[in-house]
């Protein structure tokens, strides 16, 4: 079984641990052998993503340093990866081993699908979830069909969660528009950022959901900030964590 | 366009989305247009192979742009139209008016043109003593308001029935409280169908260009570019230099994809091919660059200049169904006036390639499939390399990553930001993070990130 | 001429590597049934199907309709079909159109998907007639319908023979005001589709 390299967002790393540490037990159950190559730190991708490319492009140096020696380096972020993938060539074109790390990197749905052909997840969720399909996961990697597009609908993730024991997926009317996070747009037009994110929270509440999931935990951060403020009863879990699974 | 607004782009929609009803409203009359497009989509099976389609006869079009439009000139001069060229605004407002002046013209009426509304032609010919009579329903509506168009193709997404019912009381004498759309329309009727009876000349924008055969194509719903330009003598057409098409049956292509992207229409109404004059008339067409050739040598946004115009991409944008068009302060708004807005001026517009999430679903929905949200990218490294984003920010981002560099940094910086956000009072915490606390919690901090568990669990590696 | 020059010169400065044209492949619209769908798309646009065997079943639908019944000035351009007849072609100024209550005006080709019919300019004296009465109607011939725009444009062959002309889909309307469908906006009120055959 293959050895896969685990990176975690730095938000994750410092916010979310147990995003991490489900990530790694998931992958480990899925046969995977798992390094955490500590010298890792950010992407670049909130630099990036601000226009500021020469504060990225030694970050993404640094990432294709430390990831360039495992066959796959898989993590639990569709924007990160996203990142490595669309982004690093520009910032940093001639880094020998930009080739390699890119075609190795996934998100961990992704990852599970694709690589290790998973379509059914061991476990038990007996709870009513909303999959927020978060932007670069769905129109960057393509990990689902998308509403925009006409062609085969397919959903990575759905079919993963859906797989669970238990599990009730329920479909806000909105099946993915933006949560309005958007790294610094989140305070640059907190105004909108804050506005699209209830309307998200709204839209799975009509639809029932309990806990709200996704692969992107900075979307998920903005909608558990605005969800805890208001003092929302859902729940919100990564798909990581989600796919672990609850002791029945 | 000095009536547009100043403020910048997040001022401006924090403002319109303190309305939160009202925002609600628009964005949900905008979201309509959204789904009304996915149905169109859905019934067209070879939906996809149609956008390539577009993208590259645009493409192959802008890569031909002096041939074509030669060729476009020779035929259309054939057909006995008059074809003019402007470098700029100004020298088309110039153009326009000297045909109108030469002819004694003192009352124009225009069906939709964003050209036009990009040069400012209105006021200046007001201020020569033209009336301009703008007769698409949605354009009059603005027009009285004093105000542009909050939307390419429907611009006045942005009043409310009962606000236009007011409007009309004032302007057309209609009946007190009166907002029914049937009753207000059949008013602006009766209203407009007199400008059309007395205008001297008619003006329209140009949807296509065909190179192959001179024509020029208009799209409307109301007829109103019809009826402008069947009564007067005088036919001006004012047209971007990138509208061209290299031949009339590419039209099959766009026209599939127009009304269908925009509206959800499977096609407009009336789709006109001017071809030369009517008898005993004159049609002079302007083909205007005001900018367009610098762009077609600036890659990637160069493929801006394939936009047909089709109004999805503001349609489909979550902040621009939230900020408003008027909000970006620009002619074209939304996601490709946050493209080609910079290109005109990068100081002013500076906020706008971040006026977005760079979620990507104005890519996915573009007929001619521009790579909106990359180039929206790719404004903001060429905002940030000169020195337009906010000093604030950029020493933000830039300490940022001079910690992320040193994986000792990134960890000691890590350790002491959740400390403090474990040790100091939430309400200190949550003010110090600024406008992200304003309506959201912060995190809750944990006593170990992960690296510090692995190490604690798995060793040192 | 110096502007033409400059805008030539600058895009040819920047025009970049010629792409050649791609070839139009993989589309095209196919319907078991021309009529049924044409008939349908005409619907969705808001107009209307009339089924006739020949013209003179045209002219006895269509004299029977309000729009022929209650019109007091009508301009037919298909002969046959309509009457009174008002000669558009004896009219100077199209001005003195205004007031017309019908025309009917020649379909050349009908387009199945979209419900578009394409009317060729040459067929009318003024080309106020597509937008000046209140009420339309245009006789099209349903050996005429093909499936889609790419084959209604390889039927015109428009690059072969310049003329002007338009594909109209129903009638005039607009939703200007809080995206409510109005029809009649400022061309006709109705638009009613003679199929012939």
């Amino acid at each position: 079984m293959p050895t896969v390299a685990l990176f975690v967002p730095c938000y994750v790393d410092q916010f979310y641990p147990q995003v991490a540490e489900a990530t790694l037990r998931l992958l480990e159950r899925h046969g995977c052998t798992v390094e955490f190559p500590e010298a890792q730190t950010c992407c670049g991708q909130p630099m990036s993503n601000s226009g500021e490319a020469a504060a990225a492009a030694p970050l993404c140096a640094h990432f294709l340093d430390t990831f360039q020696r495992y066959q796959y380096v898989v993590a639990p972020s569709g924007s990160c990866v996203g990142m490595v993938r669309h982004q690093f060539a520009d910032l940093v074109p001639d880094h020998p081993a930009l080739g390699k790390v890119r075609a190795a990197t996934y998100e961990l749905c992704e990852f599970l699908h694709d690589v290790l052909g998973v379509r059914r997840v061991e476990g038990r969720f007996p709870h009513v979830v909303g999959l927020h399909r978060s932007c670069h996961a769905q129109r960057e990697l393509r990990l689902a069909s998308g509403s925009e597009r006409q062609v085969a609908p397919f959903d990575k993730v759905k079919t993963l969660l859906g797989s669970l024991e238990g599990i009730t997926l329920v479909e806000p009317d909105r099946t993915d528009e933006c949560c309005g996070f958007g790294g610094t747009f989140a305070v640059a037009e907190e105004a909108v950022s804050c506005l699209m994110g209830r309307d998200r929270l709204d839209d799975h509440a009509k639809a029932g959901a309990e806990v709200i999931t996704g692969v992107d935990m900075s979307c998920l951060m903005h909608l558990e900030g605005l969800a805890r403020r208001e003092g929302r009863p859902v729940r919100i879990l990564h798909a990581a964590e989600v796919l672990l699974g609850e002791a029945a | 366009m000095g009536h547009l607004t100043t403020l910048r782009h997040p001022e401006a929609a924090a403002r319109f989305a303190a309305d939160v009803p009202r925002t609600h409203w628009h964005d949900q009359a905008l979201w309509f247009m959204r789904l009304k497009r996915d149905r169109a989509a859905a019934q067209v099976p070879e939906w996809e192979r149609l956008r390539e389609l577009a993208q590259a006869i645009k493409a192959h079009a802008l890569a031909n742009l002096p041939a074509l439009l030669e060729q476009f000139e020779r035929n259309a001069t054939g057909a006995g139209a008059t074809v003019h060229w402007a470098r700029d605004a100004g020298e088309h407002n110039r153009i326009v008016h000297r045909l109108l002046a030469d002819r004694g013209v003192s009352r124009l009426v225009k069906s939709k043109s964003m050209l036009t509304e990009e040069c400012g032609l209105n006021p200046y010919l007001e201020a020569r003593g033209v009336e301009v009579v703008d007769t698409d329903l949605g354009e009059r509506i603005v027009q009285f308001r004093g105000e542009p168009p909050s939307h390419i193709i429907l611009p006045a997404i942005h009043v409310k029935k009962e606000e236009i019912g007011a409007l009309f009381h004032e302007k057309l004498g209609t009946a007190a409280g009166a907002s029914d759309p049937k009753y207000l329309t059949e008013a602006a009727r009766g209203h407009l169908r007199q400008k059309f009876l007395a205008a001297q000349a008619g003006l329209t924008g140009v949807n296509f260009a065909v190179a192959d055969t001179g024509a020029v194509v208009v799209c409307t719903n109301e007829g109103n570019a019809d009826m402008g330009t069947a009564l007067p003598p005088l036919h001006v057409a004012c047209m971007g230099l990138e509208k061209i098409v290299p031949r009339a049956e590419d039209l099959g292509v766009f026209l599939r994809l127009l009304a269908r992207s925009g509206t959800g229409q499977p096609i407009t109404t009336y789709s006109t091919h001017f071809l030369g004059p009517r008898p005993g008339a004159e049609l002079h067409i302007v083909i205007v660059d005001n900018g367009r050739s610098a762009l077609l040598g600036r890659d990637p946004y160069r493929r801006a200049l394939s936009c047909i115009r089709c109004g999805a991409c503001m349609n489909t944008c979550p902040v621009f169904r939230r900020s408003g068009g008027h909000s970006y302060g620009v002619t074209v708004p939304g996601p490709i006036g946050s493209v080609l807005a910079p290109a005109v001026n990068p100081l002013a517009h500076a906020a706008l390639p971040f006026a977005s999430t760079l979620c990507g679903s104005c890519a996915d929905v573009c007929p001619v499939g521009i790579d909106l949200h990359h180039q929206l990218l790719a404004w903001r490294r060429e905002l940030a390399a000169a020195g337009h984003v906010p000093v604030v920010k950029r020493l933000a981002l830039r300490l940022a990553a001079w910690i992320f560099a040193s994986p000792r940094r990134y960890a000691l910086a890590g350790r002491l930001a959740r400390l403090a956000l474990r040790v100091l009072p939430a309400r200190l915490t949550t003010r110090l993070s600024g406008a992200w606390g304003r309506q959201r919690e912060l995190p809750v901090a944990p006593a170990e990130s992960f690296h510090e568990r692995y190490r604690r669990t798995h060793g040192r590696a | 001429m110096a502007a033409r020059e400059e805008i030539l010169a600058a895009l040819r400065r920047h025009a970049g590597p010629g792409l050649p044209r791609p070839v139009l492949d993989g589309v095209g619209a196919r319907f078991p049934d021309l009529v049924a769908r044409f008939t349908e798309g005409v619907a969705a646009v808001g107009g209307a199907v009339v089924r006739v065997p020949d013209r003179a079943a045209a002219d006895a639908a269509l004299r029977a309709l309000p729009i022929h019944l209650e019109a007091k000035r009508v301009a037919s351009l298909v002969a046959g079909v309509g009457a009174p007849p008002f000669d558009a072609g004896t009219v100077e100024d199209p001005h003195d159109l205004e007031g017309l209550d019908l025309a009917i005006l020649p379909g050349e080709l009908a387009v199945a998907e979209n419900g578009a019919i394409w009317i060729e300019g040459a067929s009318l004296p003024h080309h106020a007639l597509v937008v000046i009465p209140e009420h339309l109607a245009v006789v099209v011939e349903a050996g005429a319908i093909v499936p889609d725009l790419h084959a209604a444009y390889a039927r015109l062959d428009l690059a072969g023979r310049p003329r002007w002309g338009l594909f109209l889909a129903g009638p005039s309307k607009t939703a200007d005001i809080e995206q409510a469908l109005v029809i009649g906006a400022h061309g006709a009120r109705s638009l009613t589709v003679l199929l012939v055959g």
